[in-house]
């Protein structure tokens, strides 16, 4: 699931951005924007083996906590902050998208739309915590405490006066450009992908 | 793939080299061992630095009946973190040690005495100026650094005070500046030394060595390398027979620190001791600098951190200060904090994640990601 994004973030990413990516993981993604799109920058990750498995790929790469470790950066020192399919397990998302668009120009982020229509009917149907390609986890062991939906996060935005720029809906990683309204796209979309500013 | 035999050579700093006490040091020797070969450019070169005992044999054996190899001989060689078939490795004994570089128990050419406490008081940055003039002597332009401990210290020095040599620092298991609580070991050490009825001032190398305090100062360090839990590992609270109801050697745990402090008074000056703990204690980059982050606004390198989650000599938290500032800097840098029971003395033992970080980290370009 992860990896099907990438294609779209690598397209939204400008040549030779710096970047920091929240959650980087492993470092595939941004590995693949360093040898696609020239950037620079560095990344954030909790996990020790993730965080040696990406310095080995030659990046930056800063072991911290999300929730925490974003204070030292500078206002404005990246011109981009990504956040792929991190912000449903961090402790306090509000705050770690207004450190993004504190330390970054612009942010992309990236989320499982809990409002999917095969997500909605696992719930109706068996009654059970949705389990799925794109939310693999039980309820008990699952990292994302903060699921939502589409809809939640244009709240989300409006409230905080966040703007969004572009919306891309992802369904099995293709990207769904026939969908006319919000809340089509919200039934028919297992993922979504937003470039915000401030 | 292991070096096989290395060979410790000698380099002289002819004349005067001025300390940051004030006072200088006349023709100071260093000794030095190279793994590896400067290629063309010479800009492939990776400057390891020692941390309090150790010395100029990092790697590799002096000979074939060499029952054991260089203090970080599984991080140094073909194919190793340090790659001794794309490196070129360079190791020296510090100043004010005893082994082979100059120090208090070398003779003073003034009075064809040693030293003794008639050596100056040395500092971290003293030791970087005597590296220096061997890297120059070696014709080396560009330098990776790398050092554990206290030389974690001299690789941040380094970076700061040249950064149109260093290109990148590895810092394991160090600190910009010691913890109360860590100068206070340090201190315990000290006065064990100074403490010995045949200290003598210093004046002991005609004489019986002060062998009784510097055992005792090394059962005190071996204890801040170790973690508890380590230590409940390695002994638990096993008797090595059974309780003995006087005061002798009774638990395991004594019998290992009596060991360690019996076999470094054979390897180690308690002269040294006094001076390089004292350098170590001394060090302190923010005060030097105005604060951690004009220090490294200094530095042009990039650089890896790594520290180890029971290293309650040399914090985690020390070093997450440490790459605060570099971020505030504006210093590309990498951290990684390993998981280990081992304590402070993980950075010679951990050799498995060290090694796939610091090949990836010396793998990426300079200036880029």
């Amino acid at each position: 699931m992860e990896k099907l994004n990438y294609n779209i973030i690598t397209r939204l990413i400008e040549k030779g951005s710096h970047i920091i990516d929240l959650g980087c993981g492993d470092g595939t993604l941004f590995k693949k924007l360093v040898d696609e799109k020239e950037v620079t920058g560095v990344g954030i990750e909790i996990k020790q083996d993730r965080v040696i498995e990406a310095i080995s790929k030659e990046l930056s790469v800063i072991q911290a906590d999300l929730d925490e470790g974003l204070e030292q950066f500078p206002d404005k020192s990246f011109d981009i902050a990504i956040l792929n399919q991190t912000l449903q397990s961090t402790e306090k998302p509000d705050y770690v998208v207004d450190e993004m668009l504190r330390v970054a120009s612009k942010a992309v982020i990236s989320f499982p739309n809990f409002a999917y229509w095969k997500v909605r009917f696992y719930l109706m149907f068996k009654g059970k915590m949705p389990v799925s390609e794109a939310l693999p986890y039980e309820w008990y062991n699952t990292p994302n405490i903060h699921l939502l939906t589409i809809n939640d996060f244009y709240d989300f935005c409006k409230a905080r006066n966040i703007k969004i720029q572009k919306s891309i809906y992802l369904t099995r990683g293709k990207e769904n450009k026939s969908l006319l309204t919000r809340a089509l796209s919200s039934l028919f979309s297992e993922e979504a992908v937003f470039i915000i500013t401030r | 793939m292991d070096l096989g035999i290395v060979k410790t050579e000698y380099f002289k700093i002819e004349g005067e080299l001025p300390l940051e006490c004030g006072k200088s040091i006349k023709d100071i020797q260093v000794a030095y061992e190279t793994y590896g070969t400067l290629n063309e450019n010479k800009d492939n070169a990776i400057l390891v630095l020692h941390a309090l005992t150790a010395d100029a044999h990092a790697a590799g054996k002096h000979s074939e009946d060499d029952r054991k190899s260089g203090w970080w001989d599984n991080m140094i060689g073909p194919d190793k973190a340090f790659d001794t078939n794309k490196y070129f490795v360079i190791s020296s004994n510090v100043l004010g040690g005893c082994k082979g570089t100059t120090g208090p128990s070398s003779i003073n050419p003034n009075t064809n005495k040693p030293y003794a406490l008639d050596f100056p008081i040395i500092t971290i940055t003293d030791m970087v100026e005597v590296q220096k003039k061997l890297i120059d002597f070696l014709g080396i332009k560009k330098l990776t650094v790398v050092g554990g401990s206290m030389g974690g210290m001299q690789a941040l020095e380094w970076s700061v005070n040249y950064p149109d040599i260093v290109n990148r620092a590895i810092v394991i298991a160090s600190t910009s500046r010691l913890s109360a609580q860590a100068i206070a070991f340090n201190a315990v050490g000290r006065n064990a030394i100074i403490s010995d009825e045949n200290f003598n001032d210093g004046n002991y190398y005609d004489k019986e060595h002060p062998t009784q305090g510097l055992g005792i100062a090394r059962m005190v360090g071996h204890i801040t390398y170790l973690s508890e839990e380590a230590m409940h590992n390695k002994f638990g609270r096993d008797f090595k027979n059974k309780p003995s109801f006087d005061f002798g050697v009774d638990f395991q745990v004594e019998s290992y620190l009596d060991y360690q402090g019996r076999i470094f008074v054979d390897r180690f000056d308690a002269n040294s001791y006094l001076y390089i703990t004292k350098a170590v204690d001394y060090f302190d980059l923010p005060k030097k600098h105005g604060s951690l982050k004009e220090a490294f606004q200094k530095t042009k390198a990039r650089f890896l951190i790594i520290c180890f989650s029971s290293d309650w000599l040399f914090t985690p938290k020390q070093s997450k200060e440490m790459v605060s500032a570099l971020i505030q800097a504006e210093v590309p840098v990498s951290f990684v904090e390993i998981q280990s029971t081992l304590g402070h003395d993980a950075f010679l033992i951990e050799v498995e994640n060290q090694t796939k970080i610091i090949k990836g980290f010396l793998r990426g370009q300079d200036g880029k990601a």
